[in-house]
């Protein structure tokens, strides 16, 4: 039986917007519009969707970096929604995160070793020694040489940074770790190194990651769910296999339709979207994804859909079901 | 009939530190492409993709030298071509398409001004032609109401219309060939896909040739007929696109296919040991031999040469024989 670790309900994060000149009115951008979902113990749960679609904003929530405006986060059975900011130490210590960029996510004037340090001291009583034991030990985890630790973050490639990333975010025996777009910025040689090191860790630790991402095949391969993410909403919901076998929502299909072949000869199912994704200040009435969905009803512009089960773990968002 | 683009040991090197320093970014580069082909230039980040493409066009940073080869487009050398000769085979004979809309677009001239340029300049059009060639243009990379858009700023337009009107502008002189590099790594799947579908039409309607840039095998499966497959500043293999995909032969090229997640499988990835050799300081023989699995003692002491097949496939590899993958086993 899976067991929860992260529970999510409800999730909304609004941000006020000024009214535009005189008589302008003042609204609200909708980033994140009435989530929910859950990441089991030791397993991964990849987001997908397109840029503005709310996933970074959503990661911000977990990581506690932005207050929600409603809903409730449950970590071990804990809401850290309503909690105040002086009890989050410990929830921060087990949440951490891996960002895109491993170019601008590691101070340029620390050494490697103090960098990955930084955290565990943060959060724990070491002595000098066992900070430095336990800095080898992780640079030797994520598959780099512990003599590394005295150089500074520009002697190292892409991938190795990313796995300096990947270090500090072990440094704190974190339960749940977000990774947001971890590979897009590397190599495709480099990706399948830091996908494996990802699985490699998972199975060792029984972590959890909450896997952001656009890159669907990147995302099947590594979560075991997967969820896709469109104008602050979640519009379906499965295990990643599954969702790939039988894509319910159109607007899912429109995502692997979209992706790219892996040989010549693969011929997909076109759909092409028209248009491009509406802004999230004013998100179209009815389901959000009605004016650019070829299967649109007049039910779709009226009535909000709302997430149902179709099959035991798939959910989707979708008056056509 | 001679080919379009025509392509022999091109050589750029970088020279740095008063020209102490050389690095090899293109060496000995050789490819020829057909009017109306799309022809696929893939490669990780550092493996001199853009470099060939720069000196394509002779667009070079100061410190880059084209050392030696040649570059023979409609039956001339452009490397023989004075500066201000080359300035009339770019934009007219060969448009480029860059990565980063925004950065290739003024922001302080009007779409319609920028989309006329290359037609102006070249002196093609002038007044209201000029001005209905560019609406034509506009509509025929899918902008709504281009009238209305013609006046407005590239701030005004979403990312996936900036490029689409990048690639108006390199349609406005009425090229033979465009050189596409990387131009949708910063668009979104489903706009990926419109922008994609949207080159292969107006290749379809003007019989324009593409050199399409990418680290992206999906891109290439689905766009182009052949591929060039480089490896520190060389081609390592070169095929037809079926080919490539379904009997890889320079063990590179096979170990990036298999280092790629696929939709619907959780196969283990293959990851390439090591790091992508620094450019100054080659490793010797065959560059690609200390992340190499068939590496043997002559691979780290002679380079292998271009083998060159009867199908017109080339291969950089000691052991391209013997590295065939039977059509069943690659990835089908």
């Amino acid at each position: 039986m899976p067991e929860p670790l992260l529970e999510v309900r409800d999730l909304k994060k609004h941000f006020p917007v000024k009214g535009l000149g005189f008589f302008g009115a003042a609204g609200a951008v909708k980033a994140v519009d009435g989530i929910s979902f859950t990441v089991d113990r030791g397993k991964t749960l990849g987001l997908v969707g397109e840029s503005g679609c709310g996933k970074t904003t959503t990661s911000k929530l977990i990581l506690a970096a932005e207050r929600p405006t409603g809903g409730s986060i449950e970590f071990e059975g804990q809401d850290i929604a309503a909690l105040p900011d002086r009890h989050l130490r410990d929830y921060r210590r087990k949440v951490q995160v891996v960002f895109q960029d491993p170019y601008s996510s590691l101070s340029p004037r620390m050494r490697v070793g103090e960098i990955i340090a930084e955290p565990m001291l943060a959060h724990e009583n070491l002595s000098r020694q066992d900070g430095e034991a336990r800095v080898s030990e992780l640079f030797e985890l994520v598959g780099l040489r512990p003599d590394m630790a005295r150089l500074f973050p520009h002697e190292f490639s892409g991938g190795q940074r990313q796995r300096l990333a990947i270090a500090r975010a072990l440094s704190t025996k974190a339960r749940l770790i977000v990774l947001d777009e971890p590979v897009s910025a590397l190599d495709v040689s480099i990706r399948a190194h830091i996908i494996s090191l990802l699985e490699d860790l998972q199975a060792r630790f029984g972590v959890s990651y909450l896997f952001i991402a656009h890159d669907l095949a990147a995302v099947s391969h590594l979560s075991h769910q997967t969820a896709v993410m469109y104008l602050g909403k979640l519009v379906e919901v499965a295990d990643s296999l599954e969702l790939c076998a039988e894509p319910l929502h159109p607007y899912t299909k429109a995502l692997f339709a979209a992706s790219l072949p892996s040989h010549p000869d693969e011929k997909r199912e076109e759909i092409v979207l028209s248009g491009e994704v509406p802004s999230a200040l004013n998100p179209p009435r009815g389901c959000r994804f009605h004016p650019r969905c070829p299967f649109a009803m007049p039910r779709c512009s009226q009535e909000e859909p709302e997430l149902t089960e179709q099959a035991p773990g798939h959910t989707v968002a979708c008056h056509l079901y | 009939m001679p080919p379009l683009l025509r392509v022999e040991g091109l050589k750029t090197h970088y020279f740095g530190f008063g020209g102490s320093r050389v690095v090899k970014a293109v060496d000995g580069v050789s490819f020829t492409i057909e009017a109306g082909q799309t022809f696929g230039l893939v490669g990780e980040s550092g493996c001199g993709k853009t470099t060939t493409c720069h000196s394509l066009v002779r667009l070079l940073a100061p410190s880059a030298r084209i050392v030696a080869g040649r570059i023979e487009f409609d039956g001339q050398n452009l490397l023989d071509l004075s500066a201000r000769e080359m300035r009339e085979v770019r934009g007219r004979r060969i448009a480029s398409i860059l990565q980063d809309p925004m950065a290739s677009l003024d922001p302080l001239f009007s779409i319609g001004n920028q989309v006329a340029e290359p037609a102006y300049y070249h002196g093609l059009l002038r007044g209201r032609p000029l001005r209905r060639r560019v609406i034509e243009l506009l509509a025929a990379v899918r902008i709504p109401s281009p009238e209305k858009r013609f006046r407005e700023f590239p701030h005004q337009m979403s990312g996936g219309m900036r490029q689409r009107i990048v690639g108006a502008i390199a349609q406005a002189g009425g090229p033979k060939l465009i050189i596409a590099d990387e131009p949708t790594t910063n668009l979104d799947v489903t706009i990926q896909l419109q922008y994609l579908n949207l080159l292969k039409d107006l290749q379809r309607a003007t019989g324009v040739a593409l050199i399409f840039v990418t680290h992206n095998l999906g891109i290439v499966a689905k766009m182009c007929d052949k591929v060039a497959v480089m490896y520190a500043g060389k081609i390592v293999e070169m095929q037809p696109v079926r080919g490539l995909f379904y009997a890889p032969r320079h063990p590179y090229t096979k170990a990036l296919l298999d280092s790629i997640p696929k939709l619907g499988t959780k196969e283990p990835l293959y990851a390439i040991p090591g790091q992508p050799p620094d450019l100054s300081k080659l490793p010797t023989g065959c560059s690609f031999h200390p992340r190499c699995v068939k590496a043997t003692r002559r691979c780290r002491a002679e380079e292998p040469p271009d083998e060159c097949d009867s199908d017109g496939a080339t291969t950089r590899c000691w052991h391209a024989a013997a590295s065939q993958v039977t059509p069943e086993v690659a990835h089908a």
